[in-house]
């Protein structure tokens, strides 16, 4: 779908509270606007963003069209153990890409 | 006499029906701005009927924004975040954009701290709200004005 950035510690100490943050390109077309043809530019965004720690749901945001465009989202999460972050985006039509980061828990 | 004096009542009727018609149809397309009664229903439509009060969250925005189309927002909400007692979600509604919904974001006791950011639309000077949903049911809320000087959605596409 995108280009997604993310950043998430390389290591982190057991139950230590980590900030994730998350970048995904995207035009999160409104479809409000109105195009030069005079026509409304259809809809176009994402509209769920789920993070996972090792098949466990830690975090999930359902977006509307007053989220800017590039999706940027920042949270946090407990290191429970050295494992993988899985990071998807959803957009309207149902395409999803996912994306991965490991951590390790000392 | 008669029948020109009808005919030209029903032609202004038809006037009258037609320029109904268009000002609704513009009505229709034009990005009609939502009100604070349909952010009210939105905030129902979240958190059901639950009494909602001020307080333990915390929105950030800057109260001045040049831009519109992206505007920086944190939500941080006063929770301990344990099994027993955690934060579970949390909303950002707005007035005046085309639709009053903006985010909402569903945690656990697994986020370890009630806290998420993001970068916003804003199509006008108005009242941002976030209400967060605890672990007990009850709802809390903040809000914040904010006066945008060049507002999202109307801008013309390249």
């Amino acid at each position: 779908m995108a280009r997604a950035l993310i950043h998430v510690p390389a290591t982190a100490k057991r139950g230590e509270i980590i900030e994730i943050k998350t970048l995904i390109s995207h035009v999160m077309e409104t479809g409000y606007r109105i195009g030069v043809t005079g026509a409304p530019i259809p809809r176009d965004i994402i509209t769920d963003f789920v993070c996972t720690y090792d098949g466990e749901k830690v975090f999930r945001a359902r977006l509307f069209p007053a989220i800017a465009a590039n999706p940027y989202i920042t949270f946090f999460t407990v290191a429970t153990a050295s494992g993988t972050l899985t990071f998807s985006w959803t957009d309207q039509h149902g395409a999803t890409q996912v994306q991965t980061a490991a951590i390790t828990v000392e | 006499m008669t029948p020109s004096r009808l005919s030209r009542r029903k032609m202004l009727q038809a006037a009258g029906a037609l320029a109904g018609t268009g000002g609704f149809l513009r009505l229709a397309i034009r990005p009609a701005a939502a009100t604070p009664e349909m952010m009210q229903e939105a905030v129902r439509n979240a958190v059901g009927e639950a009494p909602i009060k001020k307080g333990k969250v915390k929105i950030d925005l800057p109260p001045l924004v040049e831009n519109g189309n992206s505007v920086p927002c944190t939500v941080s909400v006063d929770s301990p975040m344990t099994r027993a007692d955690h934060v579970k979600a949390i909303h950002i509604f707005n007035e005046k954009n085309p639709q009053p919904n903006v985010i909402s974001v569903q945690l656990g006791p697994r986020a370890g701290r009630a806290a998420f950011s993001t970068r916003i639309r804003l199509a006008d000077t108005q009242t941002v709200t976030a209400i967060a949903e605890m672990s007990d049911g009850t709802c809390w809320s903040d809000d914040i004005y904010v006066i945008v000087t060049l507002a999202a959605c109307i801008e013309e596409p390249n």
